[in-house]
């Protein structure tokens, strides 16, 4: 499974205005892995993917993608490298159809798109039956699935899942996560920022705890998950 | 509230809090009934008159979806649009005749078209010859590369510094102003025609005369607006111009390239409001001013059919044309620019996101 890290940030300084949030943040992926952020609200879990991805400058550190730099770079050129992102909320275009949004997804792509869009909705079927659909019509979870689907048809190295888990409800909790294990399988390295600690770990090889914009903890999501600190802070134990 | 006790006032609040739903479903049936109504009663009626109204509706159409297309991915009104359809027709203007405004009489720079051999001849029954169509396609060109250059120089900046919608509306206000002192510079204020002449009457079926100038705007704005559908709902570029507007935050999270979108609208918005300006300079007089009174049955249009959504503007347009046209048979015409005016005043009361769009505010 692993073949040294696909994704390295480290010492990620960034903020808004004049407030730093995230004060030298570190971490990897290594190609095929599930990594999981956690951390309390404000913590800057958030945050650290935005900067990852290009959407707020550092101030400091570095990001690297399959060992190529890829800091500051501005999204599109993010995306053309291979990495790939869900924002927590809006992350459906809600007046395109779900054909058009996965269409967008690989807006980058040369080539492969309709093959691609194949295997994306063997993963999504209760999608493909809705193709011709506006994507405003479709329910909280429906639309969860298709952001996640969007990101997924430009057929990332990495993927920046930012609280796929958020106001669904258990149910769907449940499927999206399923989902997120299988894609992961499938052998797309995944970083999951989540509220969710628990089910994040669980579904994790390793995780991350952040805290005030800050390296907490670091390790084997099992050890995480049996950590006494994580389990008072987080896991509400 | 001034003179009303209080809690009149919150009575009233709370009566139209509760009927707002019912008011909703009524505003929007009610406006649908009565469009059907326009329509139908006008084409039985005033058939004449309905199909001009849709001739002249075909030209709001090309003005009203770039307005739209504008509003949709950059958010803002933009005044300049109608100015800008105005220098349209005056550079094909120029381009066919050379003529620009001179001490005394004009001064014929000697650049039109109309001099090459057999330029102005007539196509058909047209009233002009293969020239102006070359001065259409200048015109196109030229609008699309000043709207980029626009956004470059004015609008872009503003993007950058994050300025408020305001801003921009005002800068296209502004935009507008120069623009007409341009064309009042360099062409004067005396009304202009591209060919003089006379025009052919065609007679059609169900006792409805064109000119066949008039055919020819129809068929020009119903391919295009047909193409721009093609754009939009077909090809990647569209789809992307749709997803930007939808959600520009998104879009360039997946990579879609924003700034190169906007560019794009431009571009389109641009060439589409040129040839409108051109086919209502072939139907009426050039004037400077024609631009200003232009606005507002674009922006009624637009907003009839939902700003952003290309398919109620050309719905707009063709009520607000039909509307301006019909209302002859009880107003002077003088009045037809009032008619656009009360539309858009009915449906920013009852229908702030147009006919297709949600509830009112």
């Amino acid at each position: 499974m692993t073949t040294g890290p696909v994704l390295e940030a480290q010492g990620v300084v960034a903020g808004y205005g004049e407030v730093n949030i995230l004060h030298g943040v570190s971490l990897r992926v290594d190609g095929g892995e599930m990594v999981a952020v956690i951390g309390p609200n404000g913590a800057g879990k958030s945050t650290l993917l935005k900067a990852i991805f290009g959407l707020l400058p550092l101030r400091s550190g570095r990001v690297f993608l399959k060992g190529q730099e890829i800091t500051n770079l501005s999204p599109d050129e993010v995306v053309l490298r291979g990495l790939s992102y869900v924002p927590q909320v809006e992350n459906v275009f809600p007046s395109l159809t779900v054909l058009e949004n996965l269409e967008m997804g690989a807006f980058v792509r040369r080539n492969g798109v309709r093959h691609r869009l194949q295997q994306v909705c063997e993963l999504f079927p209760d999608l493909a039956g809705r193709r011709g659909e506006v994507a405003a019509r479709l329910s909280g979870g429906q639309r969860q699935m298709l952001a996640v689907a969007r990101a997924l048809m430009l057929d990332p190295e990495v993927l920046l899942l930012d609280e796929p888990s958020a106001s669904l409800s258990p149910k769907m909790v449940a499927i999206i996560f399923d989902r997120i294990g299988i894609i992961n399988q499938a052998g797309t390295a995944i970083l999951l920022v989540e509220q969710n600690a628990k089910e994040a770990l669980s579904l994790s090889h390793r995780g991350y705890v952040l805290a005030m914009g800050q390296n907490r903890l670091e390790g084997e999501a099992k050890g995480l998950l049996e950590n006494a600190e994580v389990a008072r802070l987080y896991l509400g134990a | 509230m001034v003179g009303l006790p209080a809690r009149l006032n919150d009575q009233l609040a709370e009566l139209r809090h509760r009927f707002r739903p019912l008011l909703d479903a009524l505003s929007a049936w009610g406006l649908w009934v009565l469009i059907g109504a326009l329509f139908v009663w006008a084409a039985l009626d005033e058939r004449q008159l309905f199909v001009v109204g849709i001739v002249v509706g075909s030209i709001y159409a090309l003005g009203a979806l770039g307005l739209t297309l504008i509003y949709g991915i950059l958010k803002f009104g933009n005044f300049a649009h109608g100015d800008t359809m105005m220098l349209g027709a005056y550079v094909a203007y120029f381009v066919l005749t050379g003529r620009i405004v001179g001490e005394r009489t004009d001064t014929n720079t000697g650049l039109g078209l109309d001099r090459l051999p057999a330029a102005t001849d007539r196509l058909g029954d047209l009233t002009f010859g293969y020239a102006f169509l070359l001065a259409v396609a200048a015109a196109v060109i030229v609008i699309a590369l000043v709207s980029v250059g626009l956004d470059r120089v004015i609008y872009r900046p503003l993007r950058r510094r994050g300025s408020s919608i305001v801003i921009f509306a005002i800068a296209s206000l502004g935009v507008a102003l120069a623009t007409r002192s341009v064309i009042l510079f360099v062409w004067g204020p005396d009304s202009r025609v591209y060919v003089s002449g006379i025009h052919r009457a065609r007679h059609l079926p169900f006792d409805i005369v064109l000119k066949t100038d008039q055919i020819f705007v129809l068929i020009v704005a119903v391919a295009l607006t047909a193409a721009m559908y093609l754009l939009l709902f077909r090809t990647k570029l569209g789809k992307a111009m749709r997803a930007t507007a939808d959600n520009p935050a998104l879009a360039r999270v997946a990579g879609i390239n924003t700034e190169q979108t906007i560019v794009w609208t431009w571009i389109i918005g641009g060439a589409l409001v040129a040839v409108a300006g051109v086919l209502l300079a072939l139907q009426a007089n050039l004037t400077p001013n024609l631009g200003f009174f232009l606005l507002l049955p674009l922006f009624a249009a637009a907003i009839l059919g939902g700003l952003g959504n290309p398919v109620g503007a050309l719905l707009g347009a063709m009520v607000v044309g039909v509307a301006q046209e019909t209302s002859v048979e009880f107003l002077s015409p003088g009045y037809k620019a009032s008619v656009a005016f009360f539309i858009l005043v009915v449906i920013l009361l009852l229908r702030p996101h147009g006919l297709f769009g949600g509830r009112t505010r």
